[in-house]
């Protein structure tokens, strides 16, 4: 059973899923770098996505780049439509009511969810160009695997470049270093933290997509334990380091594929648990994470 | 000394207006009424104790749920009847509890749920109390993810999904009552002492209260502890009342539901969080039949997450809570 094919099966599966938990980590740890959020209402927005993508290109049959870009920009905009109404009220006061708040948002999104379209799961039958499937000695996959790591790859290269080379993104970085300095040195905070919002919201969504076209089912509350995973991939790679959540990403989704891949069959029950499990491990044992630095402390 | 005895007093005689009122209570009201006065005070105890950590200590715990799950269990499986446990597939009590003669009762049992909640606290706080920054959250809703789990999978124990069905209903109006005005003592008691000021000092700044010479860990780990014990205290008394539990109850919801009372009563307030409970089951059961007439489930999850937004947004010190300006 645990040849060499199962093994390479198994680990593609892993990179799929860490595709997934890192473009999640990514967007949530722009902003908890900038603004210490723990961004719960990130996990609504993959639901969203989900079901945005779902009506959009398996209920009215748009063309798929069609559908990239409007996932994208509906997560965005949805992302800023956060920020304005709540997260900028809130700002210069206490960290922990940015925290309730989005808790509150995660809650509201998924409660209208279950109200307005059903409290069952869906099935998300993706298009067939999607989902033909190639088989070769040693791996069996579909159009959707080679979609997924390709698109997630373009997308964190142009996260990199974007971070790396772009005046915003310099801004960025150098509000998530010191947000008062930043502020003095003229950068405008607001509209940097309203591009953190739009770019992880339109990631979040996006990966929604990507969810449901590789899982081919989506519910209501599909986005909360994908939602904090997600930032338990974050800490893994070091809290506040782009490459770092994308690494996290990564290890996370290996460790859970992986670990109930080869364990005994009884042990896929635990799947969630093993996650939060590797959390406490990674808590205990190395706080700062594969590539965080230590944060320093001043009064 | 003056200024400790008089609020002791103040105490005292609260309590007995308290047995007095419950006492009528349970004589006038029908049992409806008395079923949604017993859910106010099991409600207002989890939130008592969530604001020791959440709102004295500043440190924002999302599993609360984990320690009433563990509570509820724990409570249930000591104290389940000997006759009825062949009936219902639960393993008769090991030798060091008491062996399969023996049956806890229900006050001991209470407190043993609540012991191995506090007990569940201090193993998760140890890795996770030493970071700054709100990993409390993320880590202590892992925590319930991994207790559900246990609850799910450890068949043998728990009966799985399936739950415990047929508790004996131990609880009533009284023994809930008790245990409130217990968890409020306690917690007014340690709030209101150096180990309190200790709390409060490192909520405000932990640098600076570890400049001063308070060890920050030996607090923050002290509010978990015991706010998990009245947690499992609640959970324990939940699981008699309802009569039935399954690990899915204790979920994610459970824990947003405490939350929201505390914040809509008021985080860092005495009165706060019974009158957010108070406040919060009343409406519930306001909006329960329109939810049941619409049929739009998840009506009452929504108008939570509004009042909770509405209250962050606008009062965020909630009902109870006094506007103070932060310096700096």
């Amino acid at each position: 059973m645990f040849s060499l094919g199962y093994f390479l099966q198994q680990t593609m599966n892993g990179v799929i899923l860490g595709c997934i938990y890192a473009l999640l980590a990514l967007g949530m740890t722009m902003v908890y770098g900038i603004l210490r959020l723990i961004n719960f209402a990130h996990g609504a927005l993959i639901t969203l996505g989900a079901f945005f993508t779902y009506f959009v290109l398996v209920r009215f049959g748009f063309p798929l780049v069609a559908v990239i870009f409007l996932v994208l920009g509906f997560g965005g905009l949805m992302g800023l439509v956060l920020d304005i109404v709540a997260y900028r009220k809130l700002r210069g006061g206490p960290e922990v009511a940015l925290l309730i708040t989005s808790l509150g948002f995660y809650t509201f999104i998924e409660n209208f969810m279950k109200m307005v379209i059903s409290p069952q799961p869906y099935a998300f039958k993706a298009p067939s160009y999607l989902t033909t499937i190639f088989k070769t000695s040693f791996l069996t996959f579909r159009t959707i695997d080679i979609f997924i790591i390709g698109a997630s790859l373009i997308i964190m290269w142009c996260f990199h470049l974007f971070i790396k080379r772009t005046k915003m993104g310099i801004a960025m970085r150098a509000t998530a270093e010191n947000l008062e300095v930043a502020s003095i040195m003229g950068i405008e905070i607001n509209r940097v933290i309203s591009v953190a919002f739009v770019l992880g919201s339109a990631l979040a969504a996006f990966t929604g997509f990507m969810w449901g076209a590789k899982y081919g089912q989506i519910s209501y509350d599909m986005g909360f334990l994908t939602g904090v995973k997600a930032f338990v991939a974050v800490v893994i790679g070091g809290v506040g380091s782009i490459p770092g959540a994308m690494v996290g990403g990564f290890v996370l989704g290996l460790a859970e594929i992986l670990s109930i891949a080869f364990l005994p069959t009884s042990f896929s029950e635990y799947r969630d648990g093993i996650v939060f499990a590797i959390l406490i491990l990674v808590l205990l044992i190395k706080p700062s994470g594969i590539m965080g630095v230590k944060e320093e402390v001043r009064v | 000394m003056t200024k400790v005895k008089i609020p002791e007093l103040w105490f005292l005689v609260g309590g007995l207006i308290l047995l007095g009122g419950v006492f009528l209570a349970d004589h006038l009201l029908n049992r409806y009424l008395i079923h949604i006065l017993i859910l106010m005070g099991i409600y207002s105890i989890t939130t008592v104790s969530l604001n020791l950590t959440n709102g004295y200590t500043g440190l924002f715990s999302l599993g609360h749920a984990a320690f009433m799950a563990i509570g509820a269990y724990t409570s249930t499986l000591l104290a389940f009847p000997l006759q009825l446990r062949e009936a219902y597939e639960l393993p008769l009590l090991p030798p060091f509890l008491g062996g399969p003669e023996h049956s806890w009762s229900f006050f001991l049992a209470i407190l043993a749920g609540g012991a191995l909640a506090s007990l569940s606290a201090l193993l998760i706080g140890l890795p996770v109390l030493r970071l700054r920054g709100h990993y409390l959250s993320v880590a202590s809703l892992g925590f319930m993810v991994i207790v559900t789990t246990f609850a799910k999978t450890l068949r043998g124990i728990t009966r799985g999904s399936m739950g415990i069905n047929a508790i004996p209903s131990y609880t009533n109006i009284y023994w809930t009552y008790l245990w409130l005005f217990i968890s409020v003592y306690v917690i007014w008691r340690l709030v209101n002492s150096r180990f309190g000021r200790a709390m409060l000092a490192i909520r405000e700044d932990e640098t600076a209260a570890q400049a001063l010479g308070i060890y920050p860990m030996k607090y923050k780990l002290l509010s978990f502890v015991v706010g998990a014990f009245f947690a499992g205290v609640a959970g324990g008394l939940y699981a008699h009342f309802t009569k039935a539990i399954r690990p899915l109850e204790f979920s994610f919801f459970l824990t947003f539901q405490i939350v929201t009372m505390l914040v809509v009563g008021g985080m860092g307030t005495t009165s706060g969080p019974i009158v957010g409970a108070v406040s919060l089951i009343a409406l519930r059961y306001a909006l329960k039949p329109v939810e049941e007439g619409l049929q739009v489930y998840g009506l009452i999850e929504l108008v939570y997450a509004v009042l909770l937004i509405v209250i962050m947004l606008w009062r965020p010190e909630g009902i109870m809570g006094k506007r103070y300006s932060r310096i700096g």
